[in-house]
């Protein structure tokens, strides 16, 4: 089924296996009052399966009959688990269907899932006209009926905040003290939000012209009232660097600093251990690194996350390599000390590191080959009889 | 110039080589990219080093009546062997001493481009171009001991050449250049020469011999030559090499063997092999037993300064960085080593 990707547990749980869970038998319950009505299907089904057999349609009854079930079924699931069913939160019952239909596939999408019917039926358009036939809204026969109105919303407060500007300015030059809207921390919605937020279609033009729009109302000089209604529309950024695990520094028996860490890099595999001794020595394997790595450019990469924090001479490094080639093994160890030094530095220098890209380890690895092709992308010689 | 006067006050110091010095002492003996860099800086300059004292201050307190010492330079790929071994040749012929260089053991094993069949002795193999090419450099190194030296014996080559006792060595040397074909037997013939010859003491005329071989590991390891029926050539069957071997043996007295190992042209060895045991082998060693072991490391702290400081006299190190930055770079990513410090500075 397009819609539920994921196979919905609430239902199995309700009627305890005496009937199915598919929703096919559901549509044949839709009245013929629903099925000569048209439905508007949000854009975003049209996207996630296009190979799927004509959009779904889902009656506004069936999806309250739906939430209905899912919480009945959220509290069975909190009954056969022993917990409270007052405190049962979504996590809750993600760890309960793991434990109760472990699945060993390994497309996480393919999985039981038990989630609320708003977060699986994809958003539909209710009804857009009444029994008349007449239209609800005054703009439905433009064909974007929401994004057009939201245009025209945003359009009527540019005029209003220019029109208090003229007031406030023929009032005297009041030297405006107002700040404008922080924008630091979130950016705009993009398109594909946008529609999802809409419930409709809309063009890459029509995104542009209501990010023009909005942009103009921001550089408008009063317009912190509409602040909320801006933040409506723009999405706030997480801070990548606090997701860092800093590991703490241990120390052993002389009283000298050291830590661990390990790096991977297409198939190499590598610890380190790196102490705050006080020479520039670096063993790898037992043997040293000059020797290990003949070639200039592996010593490079070892190289740079040291002479990046300007701290060449002070570590000892003591270093275990095994698996890939010459090159990916200099790359786990450059990963590794970089993870390694982590515990010595202060944040902004781990901030500095994630942005030069020190600690993001390198997801590239070798491409399958496809049958019928030389190998990952080259094709066999075409021979053209 | 200091040339006998080299203590361990001067450690890490640069000493000039005369260019006089350098065609006669050393037409063969320099490496390759030392060679280099003499021609790019216009003189040679040599960094006095703790193992090339160490081996001078030995051959000072020697006692050269007694049979031949055996010294050998061991160490890390790229640490400076060679060069303390040219060290200490130009420390030798400074004093006067007779020296018998032997740029790379390691050329006469491998690569040969014709083999004669011995006429001397039936199952050994003769490497005329090699030999005549060694000679060449010998007469070169040392002129003025080819006059005085008189041959004890006399030497057959063919029906009709022969060479008188009493001639001097220098006729000898001249035939083996000229007659391409017993110049194998010729150096046989010099180095007996010079070997019963070193033992007279120096009132009678007699001379101090040292042996420099460089990569000395080659005359007990195999070769890549292969007799016509493609069976590989034991190296006791090649002339210059048994007679090589009877030089470092210490049955004679009044000299000096100084020997290096050398891992980078030898054969059949892994890369990672540096010490004594494991490049000479159980043969070789014990036929090197008892010897002094010398070890050559990487640069300390203060020669590493000395050679950056003598690269930025000589403004071979244009980057702006040089002063101060990159300076940790290049100790980190050479880790002094002076060969790969040499690599690394040639392009910056």
């Amino acid at each position: 089924m397009a819609a539920s990707t994921g196979r919905t547990v609430g239902s199995i749980l309700l009627k305890c296996g005496t009937r199915c869970g598919s929703l096919n038998k559901t549509s044949y319950n839709f009245t013929r009052q629903v099925l000569s009505r048209q439905l508007c299907v949000s854009s975003a089904l049209h996207r996630k399966n296009l190979a799927a057999a004509g959009p779904e349609k889902f009656s506004e009854e069936f999806i309250k009959k739906q939430v209905e079930e899912y919480n009945i079924g959220k509290r069975h699931l909190a009954n056969i688990m022993g917990e409270d069913p007052e405190t049962f939160t979504q996590q809750d019952i993600d760890r309960s269907i793991a434990y109760l239909f472990p699945s060993g596939l390994f497309d996480k999408r393919a999985r039981p899932l038990m989630k609320h019917p708003d977060e699986i039926f994809p958003k539909q358009q209710a009804v857009q006209w009444g029994a008349d036939g007449r239209p609800f809204h005054f703009l439905f026969y433009t064909g974007k009926q929401s994004y057009y109105s939201l245009m025209h919303d945003t359009v009527a407060k540019v005029l209003a905040a220019e029109k208090q500007q003229v007031l406030l300015l023929s009032e005297g030059p009041v030297p405006q003290d107002t700040k404008p809207i922080s924008l630091v921390g979130s950016r705009w919605l993009l398109k594909e939000e946008l529609e999802e937020l809409l419930v409709e279609t809309i063009s890459d033009h029509d995104y542009a012209r209501f990010i023009q729009l909005m942009e103009r109302l921001l550089s408008l000089p009063n317009c912190l009232s509409e602040k909320d209604f801006v933040q409506r529309y723009r999405k706030q950024l997480e801070i990548q660097s606090s997701k860092q695990q800093v590991a703490p520094l241990q120390y052993d028996e002389n009283g000298v600093a050291y830590s661990t860490a390990d790096g991977r890099r297409k198939t190499a595999t590598c610890t380190v251990l790196l102490r705050d001794c006080g020479s520039g020595s670096i063993s790898i394997n037992g043997r040293d690194y000059l020797h290990y790595f003949p070639v200039l450019q592996d010593r490079e990469q070892l190289m740079f996350p040291f002479h990046f924090l300007d701290m060449l001479g002070r570590f000892d490094g003591q270093c275990t390599v095994g698996g890939g080639g010459r090159s990916s093994q200099a790359g786990a160890l450059r990963l590794a000390i970089s993870r390694a030094m982590l515990s010595f530095l202060s944040e902004g220098q781990v901030e500095s590191m994630r942005q030069a890209g020190l600690l993001t380890p390198d997801p590239r690895v070798k491409e399958r080959k496809k049958p019928g092709q030389e190998g990952a992308r080259r094709k066999f010689t075409w021979k053209k009889r | 110039m200091w040339r006998a006067c080299q203590s361990e006050r001067h450690l890490g110091q640069y000493y000039t080589l005369p260019t006089s010095h350098l065609h006669t002492i050393f037409p063969h003996g320099l490496p390759a990219r030392y060679q280099q860099q003499v021609k790019t800086f216009n003189e040679g300059c040599v960094m006095v080093r703790q193992p090339a004292l160490e081996l001078i201050s030995y051959l000072k307190a020697a006692d050269y009546s007694k049979p031949a010492v055996r010294y050998l330079l061991y160490g890390l790929k790229g640490s400076g062997k060679t060069m303390s071994l040219c060290h200490t040749i130009h420390y030798c012929s400074t004093q006067g001493w007779l020296v018998l260089h032997i740029p790379d053991a390691h050329l006469w094993v491998k690569n040969c481009k014709e083999l004669l069949p011995s006429s001397y002795h039936t199952s050994r193999f003769d490497q005329p171009i090699e030999a005549s090419n060694w000679l060449r450099n010998f007469r070169t190194t040392n002129e003025r001991f080819l006059s005085k030296i008189k041959l004890r014996q006399r030497y057959t080559w063919t029906k009709r050449e022969s060479t008188e006792k009493g001639s001097p060595l220098g006729e000898l040397v001249d035939m083996g250049v000229s007659r391409v074909k017993s110049s194998s037997d010729v150096v046989g013939a010099v180095l007996k020469e010079l070997r019963l010859q070193a033992a007279e003491t120096e009132e009678s005329e007699g001379f101090r011999l040292a042996v420099a071989i460089d990569g000395v590991n080659s005359l007990w390891g195999r070769t890549t030559i292969k007799k016509e029926d493609k069976s590989p050539v034991a190296p006791e069957e090649l002339t210059l090499i048994h007679n090589l071997r009877k030089m470092i043996d210490n049955n004679w007295c009044g000299g000096a063997v100084i020997a290096t190992l050398s891992q980078t042209g030898s054969l059949y060895s892994p890369s990672s092999a540096y010490l004594p045991k494991e490049l000479l082998g159980e043969e070789g060693f014990d036929s090197m037993d008892p010897f002094i072991p010398v070890p050559v490391s990487n640069y300390s702290e203060k020669e590493f300064e000395s050679c950056y400081l003598y690269y930025l006299d000589r403004h071979w190190l244009q980057h702006p960085h040089s002063e101060n930055e990159g300076k940790k770079e290049i100790i980190f990513l050479s880790n002094r080593n002076p060969s790969v410090l040499e690599r690394l500075c040639a392009f910056l």
